[in-house]
């Protein structure tokens, strides 16, 4: 009971979810359009500015019992739901910045609902990820596109790491692709529409390049790839999320 | 369609014979086939046999499996069984040179990755783990498979998650598997390959030694030899300009004191895999010529008396030769600044007595000794 009482100190000191920054308006080209030149027009919102932390999660569950490891809606996610918390309500005193990982997209769902808020489509999300530290559309910046699968290849077999050490991005985003992978909303059926089949089977063989804008962009390949083997039940140790409204 | 009586021996008679086949499957799809015409036609279909999966499967057993330069022991039951292949990917920092590392993405904990073997007709059911440590979502495409991207499209896997299926061994020969998940150069480039051996129900001629050699380019940011953890380099692999093209993964893995062993008078047979994922590999062992390749990894010996042979980048061979001699004999790439500046260098290291028959040598300079061959 005195750990508990420490995990409540803690959580007391971590500071509250930093807040969103204002997305304005504006357009990207997808991995997967038309031609290289369709531009995919998304509208403003709020983007939080970090990825929900454990900390975060555990307030949620506080407040929602059935969001809980073994909580009534615990089939809405694989068996890995939350499955590296000591308990169901102690994530781990000296985890609490980490981002929550192992959450499945209902879950993740459930949580920016209970903010007043949402999971970002994919279109909204890679808008703001295809900002450098200096431009907000770096998709054409080779050294960028490397630098990301550096980043994304640096993560295995590492501990997540904390939130709050990165640059926030030219938008004022941070932590979009050093942490851990992120969720977005299911894809609107527009996303991949140079795909014939469905996304995982495109994404598994060197055909995957066939429709695809630019296809020495292997960051955005990784990151499709990974969505396309998702379910909204899927728990993954290295996968997180952010709202938006 | 009277003319099935066209003699074997003439030129056209395979497309003839092809057509022929045509024409039958389309008589009996339409119920009208006769069976003369049906009968031709199943001869020559043997010549391209649409193989059937529909062996008796006795029991069932685990794969044994190996980590280069070992080769799971061969086959000796005569009968067809269900074999469970556990794979599992393994993404983890590993030595690429001397003081060199980079991330290597792995099927099984190794690059290249595990020696798989089987024989021609089991049913074969992998599963391939994705641990729950890696970042990326991986997938299994083996060469050995018939059916729609060898497996890929059944096996993408999220990290911590398992993907099953199963595939009857219809081919018999020396096959490699991949990893095919977008982007598939860079997860080849990282190391996801290794060999899977379909061993025909012939079985493969009794030799002393076994050896699984691969050969694969690696594409990083430094120089050859630059010091410290190294990135992929995406533009170098476009380019096909590799940095690295090693055996079995890394500068020195198999040289030195961990050079492949065999004694005068055995015989050794390696199964050459080439992962690429660019270059054609001009396999070659310098002092040695190969008395029998299966070229390609087919399952028979075409080849005989070869000195160098092609390895497709994807493709395989299976080289058997007797050794002599003994002596160091090294592997290569002939294609030969890969072999002096880039890393493909092996060594069969030969033990046992000299024959003075089969070489010797006069020693430059000095006109009254001979060696005898001996160290």
């Amino acid at each position: 009971m005195i750990f508990t009482a420490l995990l409540a100190a803690a959580l007391a000191a971590t500071q509250p979810p930093p807040g969103r920054v204002a997305v304005p308006a504006g357009s990207y080209v997808p991995l997967y359009a038309a031609t290289p030149a369709t531009r995919v027009h998304v509208d403003g919102f709020r983007m939080d500015r970090e990825p929900v932390t454990r900390a975060d999660f555990l307030r949620f569950v506080r407040a929602a019992p059935a969001w809980r490891r073994a909580g009534a809606n615990a089939t809405q996610s694989e068996a890995g739901y939350l499955d590296d918390w000591r308990t169901p309500l102690d994530p781990g005193v000296e985890t609490l910045r980490q981002p929550v990982t192992d959450v499945s997209r209902n879950a993740a769902a459930a949580y920016c609902a209970w903010r007043g808020a949402r999971l970002p489509t994919t279109d909204e999300w890679e808008y703001v990820a295809a900002a450098s530290g200096t431009r907000r559309d770096a998709s054409h910046d080779a050294a960028f596109a490397a630098h990301l699968v550096t980043l994304y290849s640096a993560r295995a077999g590492r501990p997540v790491q904390p939130v709050g050490s990165a640059r926030p991005n030219a938008f004022g985003v941070s932590h979009l692709h050093d942490l851990v992978w992120e969720w977005t909303a299911a894809p609107p059926s527009h996303a991949m529409p140079g795909m014939t089949m469905a996304p995982a089977e495109h994404m598994a063989c060197a055909a995957a390049s066939d429709g695809a804008a630019d296809p020495s962009n292997y960051a955005a390949f990784l990151r499709y790839a990974f969505r396309s083997g998702l379910s909204d039940r899927s728990t993954v140790h290295s996968l997180g999320f952010r709202c938006v409204a | 369609m009277s003319s099935k009586h066209a003699p074997h021996s003439a030129p056209g008679r395979y497309l003839f014979g092809s057509l022929l086949a045509a024409a039958a499957l389309l008589g009996a799809a339409s119920m009208t086939a006769c069976s003369r015409s049906a009968s031709a036609a199943e001869s020559d279909r043997s010549l391209v046999p649409v193989r059937v999966a529909n062996g008796k499967i006795m029991g069932q057993e685990s794969a044994t499996l190996t980590s280069a330069p070992n080769v799971p022991p061969p086959i000796t039951r005569d009968y067809s069984t269900k074999v469970i292949v556990n794979l599992e990917v393994i993404e983890k920092t590993m030595r690429l040179a001397d003081s060199v590392t980079y991330t290597m993405w792995t099927f099984g904990g190794t690059v290249p990755g595990s020696f798989i073997r089987v024989r021609e007709g089991d049913l074969v059911e992998l599963h391939l783990h994705n641990a729950a440590g890696n970042t990326m979502p991986h997938n299994i495409d083996l060469h050995a498979v018939t059916g729609p991207g060898g497996g890929a499209k059944m096996t993408l896997t999220l990290p911590g998650h398992e993907s099953v299926f199963t595939f009857t061994a219809l081919n018999p020969g020396l096959f490699i598997y991949h990893c095919a998940t977008a982007p598939v150069p860079m997860h080849m480039s990282n190391g996801m390959y290794g060999m899977i051996l379909v061993q025909p129900k012939e079985r493969l001629p009794a030799v002393d030694h076994e050896y699984y050699v691969m050969q694969s380019e690696f594409y990083t940011t430094g120089k050859f030899g630059d010091h410290g953890l190294q990135s992929f380099d995406m533009e170098k692999g476009i380019e096909e300009k590799p940095t690295y093209v090693v055996f079995n993964g890394s500068v020195g893995a198999i040289t030195g004191d961990h050079a492949l062993k065999a004694t005068a008078g055995q015989r050794v047979r390696i199964f050459v895999g080439n992962a690429g994922p660019n270059l054609t590999s001009s396999f070659h062992v310098i002092g040695e010529a190969f008395d029998n390749v299966y070229r390609e990894g087919g399952s028979s010996a075409t080849e005989h008396n070869v000195q160098t042979t092609l390895i497709p980048s994807g493709g395989a061979a299976i080289v058997e030769f007797g050794v002599e001699q003994p002596g160091d004999y090294t592997l290569v790439d002939h294609s030969i600044f890969r072999a002096f500046n880039q890393g493909a260098l092996g060594t069969l290291s030969v033990g046992g007595q000299a024959t003075p028959r089969v070489y010797a040598g006069v020693k430059s300079g000095v006109t009254d000794a001979i060696t005898t061959g001996k160290e």
